[in-house]
């Protein structure tokens, strides 16, 4: 992964020394270890800041609705999807994009990483091909990578990006068929009750600080629901039935749109797995309708299309 | 809904045309005698603020 930072300068500098685009969206290297941050490059001088590393989980799909300029950005695969799903919904045109295309390994969990120095603080992460070496006050300790990824990492089926216009290096092997629905098959096994419980359970620490839909690609609704006011949608407290029903409608309205980046988990700093409601639909519109979230720029999303063999047994 | 633990008798879904009013009725009855049965809610209910 690491290598593909000078490819990524390459590929930006000629874009802007060309004028081929107004700016690249990218990462450079944060100021603490396993840190990435988006950066947004205008000048060919500025090109050297861009990084790539296994940190950099952020999807940058994010920074596209209705932008006017023409951008050269950096996608993963589930990104990529998530850029698809934009152009789907007009929220920007395939023009005015030119893909960096990253063909993709997994994302890194910096919780996990963090929690092998149990409290220590990590000064230094040095990243390799298939190894990280983590390295702080007293500890050095060398760990393989593909141990410690996000766990929408871990099943994803789409490492390679989906639209691109250019890319970074030699497209990776898809997964054949890991199950990414084994924890919502357990869950939904559950009796009712018990399900509100762990759901309960699961969204008690939240403290609404919002961090997911910001981090969401899908959530660029001008206003959203829970900021609204006249009428007030929903209590902006911690009440745990008003955090209940932001987490359920935040669901709803990623509902065949999701591509399960993870960044509303990554973004959470109480380390909520709200990705097991978004998930639960994923499921939904793939088994009942056959449906990926971005896979094609072409294909309508699910809840805007009818067909008239539609699954529909639950209409009465 | 019915995924985060609210019970599936709450949860009914119909398609009635304006013309169909004996449907109607018939869907509200099977509807309130499925919720009646249900009992008293207790999930997603927000509780007023007790005041000491």
């Amino acid at each position: 992964m690491i290598a593909y930072s000078g490819k990524i300068r390459e590929i930006a500098k000629k874009l802007l020394e060309e004028k081929a685009v107004d700016l690249v969206i990218g990462f450079k290297k944060g100021t603490l270890p396993m840190m990435t941050e988006p950066v947004m490059i205008k000048e060919p001088e500025e090109t050297g800041q861009l990084y790539w590393s296994s940190f950099c989980s952020v999807n940058l799909a994010d920074y596209l609705p209705k932008r006017k300029e023409k951008i050269g950005i950096i996608a993963k695969g589930c990104d990529s999807r998530n850029i698809a799903v934009h152009i789907v919904e007009n929220q920007i045109q395939r023009d005015q994009l030119y893909i960096i295309g990253v063909p993709c390994t997994g994302m890194v969990d910096r919780r996990k990483i963090r929690s092998l120095a149990a409290g220590r603080e990590l000064t230094e992460v040095i990243e390799s091909d298939e190894e990280l070496t983590i390295k702080g006050k007293d500890f050095d300790q060398t760990v393989k990578k593909i141990d410690y990824l996000q766990d929408n990492c871990i099943t994803c089926m789409h490492r390679n990006p989906v639209i691109y216009d250019a890319m970074v290096g030699e497209q990776v092997e898809e997964r054949k068929d890991p199950d990414p629905y084994d924890d919502i098959k357990e869950i939904d096994a559950m009796g009712s009750d018990e399900r509100w419980e762990f759901f309960s359970n699961l969204l008690k620490d939240c403290i609404r600080c919002y961090a997911c839909r910001n981090a969401c690609p899908l959530c660029y609704c001008p206003t959203c629901f829970v900021d609204e006011s006249d009428p007030q949608w929903v209590g902006k407290g911690i009440d745990p039935i008003d955090t209940m029903t932001f987490h359920i409608l935040r669901a709803f309205h990623c509902a065949g749109r999701c591509t399960d980046c993870g960044a509303c988990e990554q973004a959470c700093p109480m380390d909520i797995n709200m990705r097991l409601l978004t998930r639960s639909l994923n499921k939904d519109a793939l088994e009942l309708y056959g449906c990926e979230a971005g896979l094609s720029i072409e294909e309508r999303p699910p809840l805007d299309t009818y067909r008239p063999d539609d699954y529909d047994k639950f209409i009465r | 809904l019915e995924h985060i633990g609210i019970e599936p008798e709450r949860l009914h879904f119909s398609w009635i045309s304006s013309s169909e009013a004996p449907k109607f009725a018939e869907v509200a009855t099977e509807v309130t005698e499925a919720v009646r049965k249900a009992g008293p809610v207790k999930k997603l209910v927000k509780q007023r603020a007790e005041v000491v």
